[in-house]
């Protein structure tokens, strides 16, 4: 059972993750696997986050680059605590 | 970098597999064209929206027929005619069509129409409506689909290969999961059946925007991947820019696909473009609708990405299987092409598995790996071309959307 992923991650140059199981709650000693390799590390859930949502792997200050599949997918606009929730409340594309 | 294989291939075990796939063989119906089906249907074909009545009307008499009523064909001029024209005639050319019943207002279009089917070689009746009105036109359209429909059911399915096999994809209400299982999914399938002689298709234009730089290299040569670039800059300018109110968040990604934990745009179309996989490089760029004429291999038709419209366009184009990745769950099926529909989200297969023929949430587990989920699609491919139903056929998905460029005369 504690073999069964958390969090997925693509690449080694991401710096955000997948959650993969339902009814992920804060506080959760998580078991991840970055797919390229295979490697895996843990990381302490900072919220309750959703199966498919983005957890970042390391502290995201205003400004950075999101990064995952090893591309840019968008700006992020708040700080993000390692282990909090990544999506559209602050995190952007860039495009527009 | 843009790589995460779980399977690291090696050349021994590669020259092996590629025999493995060679040798793949189905049950399908071979057309006078020489195209291969593996669906059988009578079509009852609406050449516009107002003969619809009269096409279900005879799909009502005679059993073993389909109506497949849309809602378009009266006062479109320019590019937009010549992409309802290409979707009618694609339509009825597929080669899991035996045969066609063309019924339209008036007998100019119909004709059009019915003789651009009758190049497959295949049988087409047409009826035109006025001057003689729907009873009329239903009781001498319904002759012509019953001769249809017993000639049709005495046609034997016949062994073919593999690499007669014309295989579509797109994928959608897409999440993360997307990116991660299902996608990989379809495009290990293609690594290992486009060597095989496949002929393929992908599009879906607006959502390789956030990818399209590397779309653009996933081409076989540099002419083929300028002219796609043009393409998809082509559809930015005068599609996106000269429509958007304010931009494009509210549609791309959709609010199924931020439910789902996607983001934004460059992060969904990351995920939509894992469907070609690792190594299969596309040979040329289609109109919508566009038949392939640059021979066997993997083709990007300029599509909308919403699901039924972007099917319905690749059906007519000549595909006859539909390999569907979705993560939060669509339910869209086509009237003449089955779709197979995978997923990698534990979440939806448990919430809506009747709409699932491929569940590979093994992989989000790391207890199956892409290479293995892959040939479970190619098997699920081989079964379907053999005749089993997906579940979008039991389920009664039969949509079929035409796209619409721009507003009628």
């Amino acid at each position: 059972m504690s073999n069964i992923p958390h969090l997925l991650v693509h690449d080694h140059e991401d710096n955000v993750g997948v959650v993969v199981v339902e009814g992920l709650t804060a506080g959760t000693e998580m078991f991840c696997c970055v797919t390229h390799d295979n490697s895996t590390f843990t990381l302490t859930a900072g919220a309750d986050v959703p199966i498919g949502h983005k957890i970042a792997l390391k502290d995201l200050k205003n400004g950075d680059t999101a990064v995952k599949y090893g591309e840019d997918i968008g700006k992020i606009i708040a700080d993000i605590p390692k282990g909090g929730h990544v999506h559209t409340h602050n995190c952007k594309t860039k495009r527009w | 970098m843009f790589t995460h294989i779980i399977a690291k291939p090696n050349a021994g075990k590669d020259r092996k597999m590629a025999s493995k796939y060679s040798n793949i063989t189905f049950k399908g119906f071979r057309r006078e064209n020489g195209r291969v089906g593996v669906r059988n249907h009578v079509l009852i074909l609406p050449v516009d929206d107002i003969s619809n009545a009269a096409c279900e009307a005879v799909a009502n008499n005679v059993k073993g027929t389909m109506a497949i009523p849309h809602a378009y064909g009266r006062l479109q001029f320019g590019e937009d005619l010549e992409v309802h024209f290409r979707t009618m005639i694609g339509t009825g050319s597929n080669a899991n069509v035996h045969s066609v019943v063309v019924i339209g207002i008036e007998p100019d279009w119909t004709k059009r129409i019915a003789d651009g089917i009758r190049e497959t070689g295949k049988e087409v009746a047409e009826f035109s409506i006025e001057q003689k009105g729907d009873f009329e036109t239903i009781r001498a359209a319904s002759w012509a689909a019953k001769d249809f429909v017993h000639k049709a059911t005495e046609v034997q399915r016949e062994e073919c290969s593999i690499s007669e096999l014309w295989v579509s994809t797109k994928c959608g209400e897409s999440d993360t999961t997307t990116g991660l299982g299902s996608c990989p999914t379809v495009g290990n399938m293609y690594d290992k059946l486009l060597p095989q002689g496949i002929t393929g298709f992908f599009g879906e234009t607006s959502e390789i925007t956030g990818a399209e730089h590397i779309c653009q290299k996933r081409a076989i040569n540099e002419e083929v991947g300028e002219r796609w670039y043009k393409m998809w800059k082509a559809y930015q300018d005068d599609v996106i820019f000269a429509h958007q109110t304010d931009d494009l968040s509210d549609s791309q990604p959709t609010k199924g696909n931020i439910l789902g934990g996607l983001t934004t745009i460059e992060e969904k179309a990351l995920g939509n473009l894992e469907k070609i996989g690792r190594t299969s490089q596309y040979i040329d760029i289609l109109d919508p609708a566009e038949q392939p004429n640059s021979g066997k291999g993997l083709y990007f038709m300029d599509s909308s990405s919403a699901a039924a419209e972007c099917v319905t366009l690749m059906a007519a184009g000549g595909a006859v299987i539909h390999t569907f990745p979705t993560g939060q769950g669509n339910v869209v099926g086509n009237p003449i092409v089955p779709v197979i529909k995978i997923t990698a989200n534990p979440r939806t297969v448990r919430t809506m598995g009747e709409h699932i023929d491929v569940d590979v949430s093994g992989i989000l587990r790391r207890d199956q790996t892409i290479d293995e989920a892959g040939d479970a699609l190619i098997d699920m491919i081989r079964r379907t071309a053999n005749g089993r139903n997906t579940a979008a056929e039991a389920l009664g998905h039969r949509e079929f959307s035409m796209t619409k460029l721009y507003r009628s005369a």
